[in-house]
């Protein structure tokens, strides 16, 4: 059990109770913050598996801006009254069970896979290269195009959640 | 010599040698090693703060015309002594509703994400906490981390002027995170790496030099993102009691006092490193101690511009903050990128002054059409209401009149 | 040293947890909160199989990382849409159980 297998599953066993925290807790708040500590896990594992960027890039995007929105949507927008009526509904082992089985299947149908047990190896140097993804990002032969549809769609996101969110003065305001 | 030359790598190899020598295995020796050190930084880094907060009140004090604390200690020194004492034995009154999560990990968070900004940056050509790849990137996520730190303080406080100060407060720092983000990708740019000791060590000309105007808009954009003034609307006394910290006390308080002054040394630490070459100086590589003595002058003087900029610059409304974030830094930086990037392709082959040259000019130039942008769209002057001539009041001579009081 | 079965087990379990917040719970943050979940689960698949792939390979390798650049930029500004959305939501009717927002119901 060399001490990176001893880390991963210290930090899987968090990130899955803090995900699991999440679901379940009354109050909302606590659930944000469960839900930092769930993003954070996710990042340690980013950077277990050498994906250095994308660990940081993770905490920026998702801990730094996003579950702030989700804070001050939870703050703007929930009632102290919510927090004691029934948060689940009832019957709530059946997704459970649904839950459960799909986990079952997945693990099954992957561990079909001839690669399944295949030893993940510490990658030679500069394979997490920032620059290579950088060009490939903006080559006619590379990934331009996604790229592109992907400032579209957060042009898109961004003038779609100004929109909505207005609060237009209405001359009948109720 | 070697210790001299040197001082912290050799005791760090001297440590490492003897807990080797006592039968611990090499990897836990370096473990031990690196434990210590990060210790080390953190309480240096907070033990700093003491120092900067005297110096601090004495030169705002000086600026104002008076003299700073003089009385604890030679020239006042252990004032800030006496202060920390003060906090730490006041008593902790938790608000009732108070949500104790969030409002007792608010404090914890803002002043973990300054810490640990600092294990990223190269102290000297031998020190450095821990060399990542991307270690600009990360300097900005922690940054975002301690933002959580701010809302949970206003929401946990159970306090609606705390809610709203928080508000105003992250609208402040998320807002002027985009100019901050895109006026550090010309160094980054410059240096071909994310990594802070590359960006470091590819200033063979400093930054500032190539691009005072990407320089220009990071400074701002880091003041902001401190909440110091003139961006301090957040905590202004006079208008929202205290803002985010009004329902803490004692050491919690202290901790959000601490956070701000590390922050702003931090700020000016970051800026040293990668516009004004870090460590880099005469003599650096071979003495590494000069290196860091390099580096703290550049602090030095960074945060003694901080410092003049709170003691003369009114305070922003929170109108005239947003309109400067989104108006004029966001713009004026993306045309900074562009244009920077689009001259450094076209000159790239050409000798180094012929370069340097190139890029002053093109800043000048840039800085120049802002200003002229400003200053064509500055509202016009309020219309006139009544006219100039008016009557003046004139000191007429009455004509003398019988004391009426006596007559009767 | 870690095997990918251990990372495929872990994003499995964490997109089967967010799964069941999302069809357990009433409130409708909650529910985003769940689809965060669910998103960061795929993230871990594609960056494991991405190791995976540039291991097998030997070369610089980066269509994993762009699947999950794109992924992390859907999520961003699926957020900002929905939550937006929400508190709309919760202006005009002042709840966000999703059990009281009925009323398309036919």
């Amino acid at each position: 059990m060399t001490g990176l297998q001893i880390i991963f599953l210290i930090v899987t066993g968090v990130t899955l109770f803090s995900a699991i925290m999440v679901v379940s807790v009354r109050k909302m708040i606590h659930a944000v913050l469960w839900l930092v500590q769930t993003l954070l896990g996710v990042a340690i594992l980013f950077i277990t598996l050498q994906a250095s960027f994308f660990a940081v890039v993770q905490i920026l995007v998702f801990i730094g801006a996003i579950s702030i929105l989700i804070l001050f949507s939870v703050m703007l927008a929930s009632r102290v009254i919510q927090d004691s009526s029934p948060q689940v509904v009832k019957k709530w082992w059946l997704p459970a069970l649904v839950a459960t089985l799909l986990l079952g299947l997945l693990v099954n149908f992957l561990a079909l896979w001839p690669g399944f047990e295949t030893t993940l190896v510490e990658l030679p140097e500069g394979s997490d290269n920032i620059a290579e993804l950088g060009h490939v990002l903006i080559s006619p032969e590379g990934y331009i195009i996604p790229f592109e549809l992907a400032s579209i769609l957060l042009l898109a996101a961004l003038i779609g959640a100004i929109y909505i969110a207005i609060d237009r003065k209405e001359p009948q305001s109720s | 010599m070697g210790f001299w030359r040197d001082p912290i790598t050799f005791i760090g190899a001297w440590l490492r040698d003897l807990l080797v020598n006592t039968g611990l295995s090499p990897m836990g020796a370096e473990l031990i090693g690196i434990v210590l050190g990060a210790g080390l930084l953190a309480t240096s880094a907070m033990l700093l703060v003491i120092f900067l907060i005297w110096v601090e009140r004495k030169l705002i004090g000086r600026i104002q015309d008076r003299f700073g604390p003089n009385r604890v200690g030679p020239w006042g020194i252990f004032q800030p002594v006496a202060d920390m004492l003060k906090i730490f034995t006041k008593e902790y009154i938790t608000p009732i509703g108070a949500d104790k999560l969030a409002y007792n990990i608010a404090p914890v968070l803002a002043v973990a994400s300054v810490l640990m900004v600092w294990a990223v940056i190269p102290f000297s050509f031998t020190v450095v906490g821990a060399d990542l790849s991307v270690g600009f990137l990360f300097i900005l996520a922690v940054g975002a981390l301690g933002e959580m730190g701010y809302i949970l303080a206003g929401w946990g406080s159970n306090n609606k002027y705390a809610l709203l100060g928080a508000f105003r407060t992250i609208a402040q720092l998320i807002s002027y995170e985009v100019p901050m983000i895109i006026s550090a990708l010309i160094p980054i740019m410059f240096a071909g790496t994310l990594s802070v000791t590359g960006i470091v060590l590819a200033q063979d000309i400093w930054f500032i030099i190539i691009a005072p105007a990407a320089a220009l808009v990071f400074f701002i954009a880091s003041v902001a993102r401190i909440g110091r003034a003139p961006f301090d609307l957040a905590e202004a006394e006079s208008e929202l009691v205290a803002g985010y910290n009004i329902e803490y006390s004692g050491l919690k308080f202290g901790m959000f006092f601490v956070a701000e002054f590390l922050q702003a040394f931090t700020m000016a630490l970051i800026f040293a490193t990668i516009f004004l070459g870090g460590w880099r100086g005469p003599g650096a590589e071979q003495f590494p101690i000069l290196g860091f003595l390099y580096l703290l002058i550049k602090t030095s003087a960074v945060y003694f511009i901080t410092i003049l900029f709170r003691a003369t610059l009114p305070r922003f409304r929170i109108d005239q903050m947003m309109a400067l974030n989104w108006k004029i830094l966001t713009p004026f930086s993306l045309s900074i990128v562009l244009v920077m990037a689009l001259v450094g392709r076209l000159v790239a082959s050409s000798p180094d002054v012929f370069r340097v040259a190139v890029f002053l000019a093109v800043n000048a130039v840039l800085l120049v059409a802002v200003d002229r942008l400003i200053t064509l769209n500055k509202r016009k002057p309020p219309r006139e209401v009544g006219s100039r001539n008016r009557p003046v009041a004139q000191a007429e001579v009455l004509p003398a009149q019988s004391d009426p009081g006596a007559s009767e | 040293m870690i095997p990918l079965s251990w990372y495929l087990i872990a994003s499995a379990a964490l997109f089967c947890i967010g799964l069941f917040g999302v069809m357990v719970r009433k409130n409708a943050i909650t529910i985003f909160m769940s689809i965060e979940l669910m998103l960061n689960a795929v993230n871990i698949n594609l960056i494991a199989f991405w190791h995976y792939h540039s291991q097998m390979q030997s070369g610089p390798h980066v269509t994993g990382l762009v699947f999950v650049a794109i992924v992390i930029v859907v999520a961003a500004s699926e957020v900002a849409v929905g939550l937006a959305l929400i508190i709309s939501a919760y202006r005009r009717r002042k709840t966000i159980i999703i059990d009281d927002l009925t009323l398309l119901k036919g």
